[in-house]
């Protein structure tokens, strides 16, 4: 048995902490000491935060009216029948009176909500053609294959912007107006039309092509609108920091929402008087009822909502810690059960032992 | 199998004879025989890729991608982008080829020498020692001493094979025909001692020699897990295709419902006629979305999980033996796992559990006994270090390795007692050993069997040393006088006769017969006279059997000089019948050795290798269980398994079959099987069954099987190869466990090739058992570790890995499901599609490979003192259908929570400056984020064993995520790709939101709280884990281990070498002329 050093080395595996699987590692370990205290711990925080939660949600005000127009369910039913049929629709007013009893502490805001509206369905959603959105001349020409059918109009013209979602724009609008007093006139309440987009939209995603010796309407020569506008998409407004494809009611509608029933901001109320609030008095919601819903049943409605630290009321959260809270408790309270029965039943074994 | 091998048997199909001539390049290269290149590599540099994308997507899963792929390109079905498919494939296939590369770079490659034909060598007499360490043993050849320049030989002979032992061919020289055997052939690998030059003739050349004709593993073997997960596949397949059903059926429903209504806003496509048209693509488009549930990265991760693994083997320092320099070898890298489920060990005695080292221990010469050590008062001591060796230096040409203890041996050969010397002689003339002297006085014994080297190398010590052999003479160096004498006859050893007797002429003219053999058969061909002579022998040769030694008795006869003339012809004419020759020959032999002279008898110590009672013990304990399969005859099997401890000491039961026929064995496993039943009870565990190959014949299969799994341990006695793989296959076929099969003959083969996992030990027999095996080693006691340490951290590992993979991805994947129901059933991910390419290869595939190679519940120090944690992976505890069943559930509870929490706090919901968050793109980082960090912490949970590298895999990847997000939903690259990266500013406007964060601490908790209270009250009903807890507690201090007593060892008698001898060679200097046949010895032919 002699070998020599070198060839002993030869062969030999390499003694390090790594090839020996000799690592220095921390190996904790799921003592009773740790999951039971962990439980109520968590059980104890949940709760806390869950009423937190809870509360913040409950102060927030709503006032919501579903303006869809089902038979006898307010004036805007005329509008509805008339709109029984396919788009585009009539031009058709109605109204929506309410009354505050008290001051609607501000800041607020106001909503418009479908339901039954799928901006998630998936042949919807790719509908759409980012790069002509981005302002790019030669993808305002050629919009993307995925905006069919509404990549080209019959008549050859790119659409711009192209894609269901564009086409499908909500084109309803609202204004607000306050009667103080019983009997006193009516004021128009300054509904703030911007911002109600995220600044990343409508000032990166979102941009108008060059324009054309100054003209917006010339940079969007030869493409033509989509089919259920009713006017090109230079003219959305005439503010020229908000039309085109940066107009905000535009680059909120294009976000598409998650879930079949959403809100969408409409305007911020926070000018003047109203910064504060709405005060009491009566008010009328004027609505241009243009978004035909009926059709696939879905519902609009109009939503006046305050704001807290969390956002808007959404209770969901808050109930949902407390009772993850109340189960972390009482699972807490099971464990220690089991584990003290165990361990005296380990006790007897010993004793007997 | 390689591109190579297939090749060559392409062509062996064709050719069944190969022709060749000596210096014929002309006739040769007809016939196109391969140069003498070998490639071992599968792959060139310029083949590699076309070859390598071949293979891979014959694998079903990567086959299934790209039909996937395929899929996606239709733009009706399309629901994904193409990119998530196409960056994984090749992200796996890149993984995959570069693993494959680097296997093939390391293969091994043996030098540069072809299989040829011994023509004839420097030694006059033509004897060569070849030693084939590497392939099949050594041997001893004798050329045909053939003109050095003849061109006119011819040489048919069989078609290139794998069979070491086996070659057959015929030359033809001068119109007279020479049969060829594989005695002269000269294999590639082989060393040749004693021998300056030889010529060959070339007959297999690069891969078609014989040791490249072995080296391709015949079966692919592969793991329980594997067939498991394919099972699991299938399940999931199954599975997938309902939930796509159930969804196209949803979305039909749907189309009919609303999207038909929908119209204004979404018209259906040109080719959509009705709902259930696009019901039946939106199945297909589901298919896409839902791909995610057979990960494609899963069985590239198991290969990369095993491949480490057995990395960890090769460097395992604790299984390097230093003494031949060889580390372990994980020869296979696909059954990793399997080592921690093994349910029954086969072993091989000789080489595996003993060292194969044979060392003359005692004697008794004329009634005398020598050997035992005694101190000054006369006790009888133990052989330690300080014990003095007995001083061989009168002798100059003694073996300094050799040492003895008895000093009055050396007396009596001192003193010139007759019978002494008489002894020695004959153990220096009856032998079929070579010598070798390269230098003046260092001789080298090449022995056939080491029991042989062991008696000439003590004669040689005592002052007998044979010298040298000529197939005619041979000179004996006695006590410093050379004599030469004349070597008449070899009466060869056979496993029939356990005899072998060499009859001399010695210089004073005297026919001398020298015999030694075992002592059942050379007790009853003594001479009457030496009858009490015999029974004092016979008494010795029962103390020697007592201590486990293996014996031979010897004995001599004196011929009369006529009496041997007439042997000598009917010897002559047995040798050369043609019918029942081998009959005739040991008739002609029995003849001769009869009336023998007693001289005495000799005791050679086996040695048990290092450790083996201890691993026994161990294994024993892990419940593992062992049996012996060996071709030794019952005595030595049963002695050598005391040794090991096989029978422990509360082992009580040792139940021997010995029926010759289906009838009595029959019976008597019958009789067994009931005893267990009414007497032993619950002591079943604690009996060793031992069997006869007899046992084995009849159609007893099932009666056996049954007998002998109540057993802890069963040993096979005179098992021939073919019976081992025999016995291996039927615990296999009925038997739903993982075998092992351990050996280090060419004799093992086909039992290593036949079990679940072959491991061979490298060592004195050859290479054969370790080229065929998986995994190979030099001890036998790194088994226990192979097994306990590294087979069960590999086990829990892989067990981990797959548990944790296939979460991940249903919890991934489900939440789509989900989605589908407020999606009008329409394909929409819930993920942004960056994250759906990512998820599985770039944000979870680091924890969980660190998860797989570095994890380990408790340290290599209690898996070993703690056999009882081995169990759970016998029964497969840790992952079965019932585990992933388990994992389903957990998915979809995850899931679950991971959709209709954000989906509930972000219905109608705002941030604090109006602005709404219920947009998709929210909903999306919301979840996907969330995701994260459940699937993150739920790693962190399962890892046990923290190192800095999983530190940093774990969190590392959490927070390369983040990175990710921000870059992949930058300004810049969301500018210059507006179609591809679409969630411009997303991480910027969603992760300040308080919600977001709200939502994801409630979802980790709901998800993670109760698999902790799982974690924590699972040891409170399942001992084992408290077990593995205990031993995490304490995993600083392991007591030190009390070292195992070493159990007494009773062994009995033993005879001889295992394989038929070479006396016959030896003498064929002359017996060559007249012999036209000569038979192969075969080692499988016990």
């Amino acid at each position: 048995m002699t070998w020599s050093a070198t060839a002993r080395g030869a062969h030999q595996p390499d003694n390090t902490a790594f090839t020996q699987q000799r690592l220095p590692a921390w190996q904790p370990l799921l003592s009773a000491s740790i999951a039971l205290p962990l439980f109520f711990c968590a059980g104890l925080a949940f709760i806390g935060l869950g009423l937190g939660l809870f509360y913040s949600s409950n102060g927030i005000k709503e006032l919501e009216y579903d303006y869809t127009g089902n038979p006898g369910t307010g004036n805007c039913s005329a509008c509805a029948l008339a709109d029984q049929y396919r788009a585009p629709p009539l031009r058709c007013s109605c109204a929506w009176y309410f009354s505050l009893p008290e001051l609607f502490p501000g800041p607020v805001y106001l909503y418009y909500e479908l339901t039954n509206f799928y901006q998630n369905n998936r042949r919807y959603s790719v509908s759409r053609d980012d790069t002509q959105l981005s302002g790019l001349p030669s993808a305002l020409r050629h919009p993307a294959n995925e905006c069919a059918p509404y990549q080209r109009r019959a008549s050859g013209l790119p659409i711009a912007p192209c894609g269901a979602i564009a086409n499908s724009l909500f084109n309803d609008s609202f204004s607000l107006w306050h009667q103080r007093q019983p009997g006193g006139p009516y004021v128009e309440v300054p509904l703030d039309r911007t911002g109600i987009a995220w600044w990343t939209d409508c000032h990166v995603k979102f941009r108008n092509p060059p324009l054309v010796n100054g003209s917006l309407a010339l940079a969007f020569h030869g493409t033509a609108p989509p089919p259920n506008w009713p006017r090109p998409v230079y003219e959305l407004s005439p503010d020229p920091n908000n039309t085109g494809f940066i107009n905000q009611d535009f680059v909120v509608w294009m976000r598409t929402a998650a879930l079949p029933t959403f809100r969408k901001l409409y305007a911020r109320i926070r000018q003047g008087n109203y910064s504060t609030g709405l005060p009491r008095g009566s008010y009328i919601v004027n609505i241009t009822y243009n978004y035909p819903v009926r059709a696939f049943g879905g519902h609009k409605l109009i939503v006046f909502s305050n704001i807290s630290w969390m956002g808007g009321k959404n209770p969901f959260l808050g109930i949902a810690y407390l009772v993850v809270g109340s189960l972390c408790i009482l699972m807490g309270f099971v464990m220690l059960v089991v584990y003290i029965r165990y361990q005296d039943q380990n006790d007897e074994d010993e004793d007997e032992e | 199998m390689s591109l190579v091998e297939s090749q060559s048997e392409d062509r062996q199909s064709e050719e069944q004879v190969r022709y060749l001539q000596a210096n014929g390049r002309e006739l040769n290269s007809k016939f196109g025989y391969p140069n003498n290149t070998i490639k071992t590599s599968r792959y060139s540099v310029l083949n590699f890729l076309p070859l390598n994308l071949f293979e891979q997507f014959q694998r079903l899963a990567n086959a299934y991608f790209l039909i996937l792929l395929f899929l996606q390109l239709i733009p009706q079905i399309s629901s994904l982008a193409w990119y998530t498919t196409v960056i994984p494939l090749m992200v796996v296939l890149s993984v995959t080829a570069v693993k494959d590369a680097i296997d093939d770079m390391v293969k091994w490659l043996p030098g540069p020498l072809a299989d040829m034909l011994l023509l004839s060598s420097s030694e006059p007499c033509g004897l060569t020692y070849i030693e084939t360490a590497e392939l099949d043993g050594p041997k001893i050849t004798e050329p045909g001493l053939l003109p050095l320049h003849f061109s006119s030989g011819k040489v048919r002979c069989e078609s290139p094979n794998n069979k070491l032992d086996k070659f057959t061919g015929i030359l033809t020289y001068k119109g007279k025909n020479y049969t060829l055997d594989h005695d002269k052939l000269l294999l590639r690998g082989c060393i040749i001692r004693n021998t300056d030059w030889c010529y060959g003739l070339v007959i297999y050349t690069g891969p078609d020699t014989k040791l490249m004709q072995n080296c391709g593993k015949s079966t692919f073997k592969r793991t329980h897990m594997d067939r498991l997960l394919n099972i699991l596949v299938l399940w999931i397949f199954l599975f997938l295709g309902s939930m796509c059903f159930i969804l196209a059926i949803g979305h039909g429903i749907w189309e009919n419902k609303k999207g038909y209504y929908f119209q204004d806003f979404l018209p259906w496509k040109e080719h959509v006629s009705s709902s259930v048209v696009s019901a039946v693509l939106i199945f297909w488009s589901y298919f896409i979305i839902l791909n995610t549930m057979v990960p494609i990265s899963l069985y590239v991760s198991v290969e990369i999980i095993r491949w480490g693994n057995s990395y960890y083997i090769n460097w395992d320092r604790k299984m390097f033996y230093a003494p031949k320099n060889t580390p372990a070898q994980a020869r296979t890298t696909t059954l990793n796992e399997e080592l921690g489920q093994v349910k029954y060990v086969f072993s091989d005695k000789t080489g595996t559990l003993t060292q194969n080292i044979m060392v003359f221990n005692k004697c008794s010469i004329n009634g005398i006994f020598y050997g035992g050590v005694y101190d000054k008062k006369g006790r009888r001591v133990e052989v330690s270090e300080e014990t003095e060796k007995v001083d061989f230096s009168y002798n100059k040409l003694a073996d300094p390795k050799f040492s003895f203890y008895d000093k009055t041996l050396v007396e009596a050969v001192k003193k010139g007692d007759c019978s002494v010397h008489l002894f020695f002689l004959s153990l220096s003339l009856c032998h079929t050993v070579m010598s070798e002297e390269k230098v003046e006085g260092k001789l080298i014994y090449q022995a056939q069997s080491p029991d042989e080297g062991a008696l000439v190398t003590a004669a040689r010590n005592f002052g007998f040393v044979f010298r040298s052999r000529t197939s005619e003479m041979i000179t004996v160096v006695e006590m410093g006088e050379t004599k030469v004498y004349q070597l008449l006859a070899i009466l060869d050893f056979n496993n029939v006769r356990k005899r072998m007797s060499v009859i001399v002429r010695t210089p004073e003219d005297r026919v001398m017969l020298f015999c030694k053999g075992a002592d059942t058969i050379l007790s009853q061909l003594l001479h009457p006279s030496c009858r009490s002579l015999r029974d004092v022998t016979m008494e010795h040769l029962d103390d020697f059997a007592i201590e486990g030694l293996r014996t031979l008795m010897v004995a001599y006869r004196e011929l009369d000089n006529a009496f041997f003339q007439a042997w000598s012809k009917k010897h002559s004419v047995a040798c050369l019948s043609l019918e029942n020759r081998e009959d005739k020959m040991s008739d002609v032999y029995e003849e001769m050795e009869k009336d023998l002279m007693l001289l005495g008898a000799t005791a050679i110590e086996d040695k048990l290798q290092d450790g083996v009672p201890e691993t026994i013990t161990t294994l024993n304990k892990a419940k593992i269980k062992m049996w012996v399969l060996t071709g030794d005859k019952q005595e030595t099997a049963v002695n050598i398994a005391y040794a090991c401890n096989i029978f422990g000491d509360e082992m009580d039961g040792m139940f021997i079959v010995e029926g010759k026929n289906d009838e009595t064995v029959r019976q008597e496993l019958r009789y067994r099987w009931e005893n267990f039943h009414t007497f032993l009870g619950n002591l079943k565990c604690g009996c060793v069954l031992v069997l006869q190959a007899y046992a084995l014949e009849g159609n007893l299969e099932l009666e056996l099987l049954r007998t002998a799994c109540m057993c802890k341990g069963v040993i096979c006695c005179r098992m021939t190869p073919l019976q081992k793989a025999q016995v291996v296959e039927l615990v296999k076929r009925y038997k739903k466990v993982v075998t092992l099969a351990i050996g280090d003959g060419a004799n093992d083969v086909s039992m290593i090739k036949a079990a679940h996992i072959g491991v061979g030990i490298s060592g004195q027999e050859g290479m054969q058992a370790m080229l065929n095996s998986d995994y190979t080693f030099s001890q036998f006691h790194c088994l226990r570790r192979l097994l306990l340490v590294h087979g069960r951290w590999s086990y829990n590992r892989m067990c981990k890995f797959l548990s944790y993979f296939f979460y991940k991805n249903f919890a991934f994947t489900l939440v789509h499901f989900w989605y589908a129901f407020f999606s009008g059933f329409s394909a929409q991910t819930v993920y942004d599609t960056w994250f759906i390419t990512f998820y599985n290869l770039v944000y979870t595939s680091l924890p969980v490979l660190g998860l797989s190679l570095f994890d380990q519940d408790v340290n290599e120090t209690w898996s070993l003192r703690f056999p009882e944690l081995y169990d759970p992976g016998q029964h497969n505890l840790y992952f079965n259908k019932k585990e992933f069943v388990k994992c389903l559930v957990h998915g979809i509870y995850s899931s679950l929570v991971l959709f209709f929490i954000p989906m509930g706090t972000i219905h109608n919901s705002v941030r604090s400056d109006g602005k709404e968050i219920s947009d998709y793109q929210s909903f999306s980082l919301i979840v996907q984020t969330a995701l994260l960090c459940v699937v993150t912490m739920q790693i962190a949970l399962d890892t046990t064993y923290w190192t800095m590298i999983s530190h940093i895999f774990t969190w590392g990847s959490l927070g390369f995520y983040f990175c990710i997000l921000f870059f992949l939903y930058s300004d810049g690259l969301c500018l210059m790709f507006p179609d591809v990266f679409q969630f411009l500013g997303k991480a910027m406007n969603t992760l300040n939101l308080p919600q977001m964060w709200l939502i994801i601490v409630l979802i980790v908790v709901l998800c993670i709280l109760p698999m902790i209270g799982y974690q924590f009250l699972k040891p409170l009903f399942w001992p084992i884990m408290d077990r593995i807890h205990l031993c995490m507690r304490h995993s600083l201090s392991p007591p030190t281990r009390t070292k195992l007593k070493h159990a007494s060892s009773r062994r009995s008698a033993y005879a001889f070498s295992h394989k038929q001898g070479f006396g016959a060679l030896i003498t064929s200097g002359k017996a060559m002329k007249d012999k036209v046949f000569k038979r192969n010895s075969s080692p499988f032919k016990k």
